[in-house]
């Protein structure tokens, strides 16, 4: 289990270096190239559209998301849906609920989903993960052990078939959108742990850490207020990147019929899971094709948002790419 | 290198071993259990427990793990309690479908992703270069079923190219001698069986390397980058190599190192990544079953298929790190 953990690690050692000559710090002279990268801004605009939409979307929708208005036009039996038309821009779905509104608001569920399950991971995932990297790096023989201990549960995460993972937290806990959180949540913990370890372990050896331990810094104070900050970077482009997962991970839950079944609360992942069974693949801009290709067009274009600044972030912190 | 591999599958059985106490002590927590999944909502009290003490579940859950360990000593896993057939038969049945479906998507997404990651870099700023990047990054953020589901309908429904569903036409007649549809078609001389196989995994297996592809083309391509700029890149060539032989000896070689590594662990994640793919072509792998013995509380096949699957990842990817070795002769020395 020691390869697999290069890419990982290269990437916290890869932020773990400075850069000397210009004297800036590292997030400056990131900040500052992120301003010029194309990549950048376009994610960082999809990301601030997605959001706006998802905190004033229930205010922008045109009709009640959850209210089945137009529910005698709709003749699912004879595949009979309504497409676009003057107040329903993107038509009804197959409860004669307005899609456009629905798409509005469920903007909000999923950046939820997103956020509180690449939250789990990262919490969980950097608990274990700053324990491990500590305590291997500054715990002596005991830290080895408890360092050894927490890798190979890991490595059992690791294992596990994530979706597999995700279908038996559903049978515990119920279809519900907590369940989805959850379950994508568990998968990244291990994710977490393995980068922010590698990215301690990075820095354990660097001149500012002997010097803090030689000046008699306690050992929780070097790794909580030295080690542990300039760790964080490949945390952080982890964490941009996830989001994006989260939200395709959701999404493939809601599809094996994990998400939440609640009408009050759409969310892009349910809808598109919902509709994929009218979908005719003859006519993929017929509204029983649109049903699902609107919510999937959304969590593409919010996935690919998060995706851009990830990977422009994490170019930004590679001094190797500086130029 | 033996003693390498002997010491790492030693370091695989206690991780295994915890694997299976964590999974026993998980899935009998679920709520219900077998017998109930068996006999439904309207069982009485009684006939719940005859099932269970028929089933051993009647026994302290320690006693029942040690049964298990011990039949999994004699390399039994047990009888299904859906179907009542062994675990290992049920394994066996639907594994190659899986595994041929996997294979399928990473061979696509080898083929395809190493020479287009390496192309790209060599002509980085291109256009070629910059569609590979931006393919690399879509490719990631579309959701697999969707992806599915699109490729269904084009190739499949609208254009009607190739097969949309299954394994196997229904007029082709084709022996079963290993499950791997595609090898019993050679093994047995029946080309058009094989053939046909073969149309039917294209499908599928295209939607299953979609990812793998993406992320194959990434790290080829910032692989390349790197090592272009290497000292002993400019000495060879500055020495007077062929071209090729500075490709291929140095370059692809050192820039394929995390390449290896990423196709280990991407392995795991098809095999349990084609449950998607799988259904949406009706393509009867091990997903399904797994998802159905869930719901059924179908303990024996839970652990007996985890714990094969989890198996099967740690071996490929201790091939990975063995085959590591092997390429780089710099982790043989450490």
């Amino acid at each position: 289990m020691t390869i697999r953990t290069e890419k990982l690690d290269r990437l916290a050692e890869l932020t773990a270096r400075r850069d000397t000559t210009t004297g800036a710090g590292l997030w400056t002279e990131a900040l500052r190239r992120l301003r010029g990268s194309k990549m950048a801004l376009t994610g960082a605009a999809v990301i601030t559209v997605f959001v706006v939409i998802a905190v004033v979307g229930p205010w922008l929708a045109p009709h009640d998301p959850t209210a089945q208005t137009w529910r005698d036009e709709v003749f699912v039996n004879r595949a009979l849906f309504v497409g676009p038309r003057s107040g329903n821009w993107l038509g009804l779905d197959h409860l004669g609920r307005d899609q456009f509104s629905r798409l509005l608001v469920g903007a909000r569920h999923t950046l939820l989903v997103g956020v509180v399950s690449t939250l789990i991971g990262l919490v969980a995932g950097a608990l274990v993960g700053g324990v491990s990297g500590a305590a291997l790096a500054f715990g002596g023989r005991a830290g080895r052990g408890l360092d050894t201990v927490l890798m190979r549960g890991v490595d059992m995460l690791l294992a596990l078939p994530s979706l597999l993972l995700a279908v038996s937290v559903a049978a515990v806990m119920g279809q519900s959108l907590t369940t989805v959180m959850i379950a994508v949540g568990v998968v990244q913990i291990p994710v977490f742990a393995r980068l922010l370890r590698g990215s301690m372990l990075a820095q354990a050896h660097a001149d500012y850490v002997l010097a803090a331990r030689a000046l008699g810094v306690r050992r929780r104070r070097v790794v909580l207020a030295h080690v542990l900050p300039n760790s964080l970077g490949p945390v952080i482009v982890q964490t941009t990147l996830a989001l994006a997962t989260a939200i395709i991970e959701a999404a493939a839950l809601s599809y094996l019929g994990l998400g939440n079944p609640d009408a009050a609360q759409p969310e892009w992942g349910v809808m598109l899971a919902q509709a994929e069974r009218f979908f005719v693949p003859e006519d993929l801009l017929d509204q029983a094709s649109l049903m699902a290709v609107c919510p999937a067009l959304g969590i593409i274009v919010t996935a690919l948002g998060f995706t851009l600044l990830g990977e422009a972030l994490r170019e930004a912190l590679d001094p190797k790419l500086r130029g | 290198m033996l003693r390498l591999i002997v010491r790492r599958l030693l370091q695989l059985v206690p991780t295994l071993l915890g694997l299976t106490v964590l999974l026993f002590l998980w899935i009998h927590r679920l709520p219900g259990g077998p017998a109930s999944a068996l006999l439904g909502e309207r069982a009485t009290e009684a006939d719940r427990r005859q099932i269970e003490a028929a089933l051993g579940l009647d026994e302290p859950l320690w006693v029942q793990y040690g049964r298990w360990l011990e039949r999994l000593a004699r390399l039994d896993l047990g009888t299904s309690t859906q179907t009542s057939r062994p675990v290992w038969e049920e394994f066996t049945l639907r594994f190659p479908a899986t595994a041929e479906l996997a294979l399928t998507a990473m061979l696509i997404a080898v083929v395809v992703g190493i020479p287009l990651g390496y192309v790209a870099a060599r002509r980085r700023g291109s256009w070629l270069d910059a569609a590979a990047v931006s393919g690399s990054l879509l490719g990631v953020c579309v959701p697999v079923f969707f992806f599915a589901l699109i490729l269904k309908a084009v190739f499949a429904v609208n254009l009607g190219w190739l097969p949309s569903a299954g394994r196997r036409s229904t007029g082709i007649d084709a022996t079963e001698v290993t499950g791997f549809s595609v090898l019993d078609g050679l093994l047995t001389g029946e080309w058009d069986a094989s053939l046909d196989a073969v149309e039917h995994l294209i499908l599928p297996g295209v939607a299953l390397a979609s990812i793998p592809l993406a992320v194959i083309v990434r790290i080829t391509r910032a692989g390349v980058l790197e090592v272009l700029t290497e000292d002993y890149v400019r000495t060879a060539e500055s020495k007077g190599l062929r071209q090729r032989v500075v490709r291929g000896r140095h370059v692809l070689r050192n820039a394929l190192l995390p390449v290896v590594t990423t196709v280990g662990l991407l392995t795991g994640s098809l095999l349990s990544g084609a449950v998607l793919t799988e259904s949406v072509f009706a393509f009867g792998g091990i997903g399904r079953f797994v998802a159905d013995a869930i719901d059924a509380r179908d303990y024996p096949t839970l652990m007996g298929f985890i714990l094969l699957i989890a198996l099967l990842y740690v071996l490929v990817n201790l091939m990975v790190d063995v085959a590591y070795s092997v390429i780089d002769p710099r982790v043989r020395v450490n």
